[in-house]
């Protein structure tokens, strides 16, 4: 199984340069583990504590086939074989 | 239709109904024209509605200069008004936004401090902030997360679109500042809960999203997820193939924001076909094509357009 994700500027360092990574995982969160162990120290970037539960990261937007993964069950939301995975921060857009 | 002065004709836009577009008698889509407004965009109802609430508030007096972080429309709409009502208009602005959003903001007579192009509007927000400590006296309105930018979206656009289409299901907004969203949606989870809201929200080139590190990152104040109900990232190849087929099939010359949101309606469209509902999408043409002929997004193949917006605020 695999899900291409695409890596922000930002958090290239992680990926040694990198603008897109191969992951596995059937959940969001499983992708980031998946990550993390190839990866290590991206998890930590996009995922935090909060009243003891990981949770994204406020400025880390997660976006599934381009739908936002907050409205599909954040790091529950499942993923499946061929799935484009691309992470944003969020920015204030154009107005 | 008799108006006693240009700020009092704003709002009240067409709705106007896609038959080429819409892909059954069943599932049809429709178009606000919000170009046709004062100033050509749909920040003339915010715009003036910011205005009103701060004179009311007695925070803008006679005189006063107004200063706003924007990429373009709402400190065209916020100049016209300012002109019309005797203010100094300031606009904090990236220096990646077309041309002639530059020109248009002079001839109503703002003034423009230019922002990096690195970081977009999230840059000009932060400069904006910076100016409005060196100078106490100017009224920032920040569109960002000031509640009158969505109340005139919950008092007009949402009330007219219901007026217009009460079989309505669905509505498709573009998410910048959130107001249309946030407004539009809290008008309709009062009226008509059942209708659906979705963001389509911009996808520009890595150059806007170059923060220097995470907490740089910025969510509008205004921004509620609870009012959404799904959100999509839209690319500038999307937006451009959509545009496109907006003047192909419809006639309509909107700017490239609008195909993204198009893009988004298209897909709620899709969804209801396959899912055998009957479906009243509508969404908002936010602005027209003009301010973006510059842009290049309208002539050429879609990968020339697409290459020639890397690194623009397109929308």
């Amino acid at each position: 199984m695999a899900i291409e994700v695409r890596i922000p500027t930002i958090l290239r360092t992680y990926t040694g340069g990198e603008k897109a990574v191969t992951g596995e995982g059937a959940s969001l969160s499983a992708l980031i583990d998946d990550l993390e162990a190839k990866y290590t120290g991206i998890k930590d970037r996009l995922v935090e504590e909060k009243g003891g539960e990981i949770v994204l990261r406020r400025f880390v937007n997660v976006y599934v086939n381009d739908e936002d993964v907050r409205f599909l069950g954040s790091l529950e939301a499942p993923l499946s074989d061929g799935d484009a995975v691309v992470v944003l921060p969020a920015v204030a857009g154009g107005c | 239709m008799r108006y006693d002065n240009l700020l009092a004709s704003v709002g009240n836009t067409p709705l106007v109904g896609l038959p080429r577009l819409s892909p059954s008698p069943d599932v049809r889509l429709w178009a606000k024209l919000e170009d046709q407004n004062p100033t050509g965009s749909i920040k003339d109802r915010p715009a003036l509605r910011m205005i009103e609430e701060a004179e009311k508030d007695g925070l803008l007096r006679p005189g006063c200069t107004i200063l706003e972080p924007t990429s373009g429309n709402t400190g065209i709409s916020l100049a016209m008004a300012a002109k019309l009502k005797g203010y100094r208009m300031v606009c904090v602005m990236p220096e990646n936004t077309s041309e002639e959003r530059r020109l248009l903001l002079r001839m109503w007579g703002a003034e423009i401090i230019s922002s990096p192009a690195a970081g977009g509007s999230n840059e000009a927000v932060r400069v904006a902030k910076r100016v409005a400590e060196e100078h106490p006296d100017w009224v920032m309105l920040y569109q960002y997360g000031n509640p009158a930018n969505a109340l005139a979206h919950e008092e007009s656009t949402g009330p007219e679109l219901l007026a217009d289409l009460p079989s309505i299901t669905h509505f498709v907004g573009g998410l910048g500042t959130t107001g249309t969203l946030m407004g539009i949606s809290r008008f309709f989870r009062r009226a008509k809960p059942e209708v659906k809201v979705v963001a389509a929200e911009p996808r520009y080139g890595e150059l806007v999203y170059g923060l220097r590190n995470m907490d740089e990152g910025f969510v509008p104040e205004l921004y509620d997820p609870e009012m959404i109900d799904s959100r999509f990232s839209v690319g500038p190849r999307d937006a451009v193939r959509r545009v496109r087929e907006l003047i192909d099939n419809e006639g309509i010359f909107a700017g490239i924001s609008t195909g993204a949101i198009l893009h988004a309606a298209m897909g709620q469209a899709a969804k209801a076909v396959k899912a055998g509902e009957k479906a009243d999408i509508a969404f908002v043409v936010c602005d027209a094509g003009w301010k973006y002929l510059s842009t290049g997004a309208y002539e050429g193949t879609i990968d020339e357009a697409e290459d020639r917006l890397e690194g623009q605020l397109w929308a």
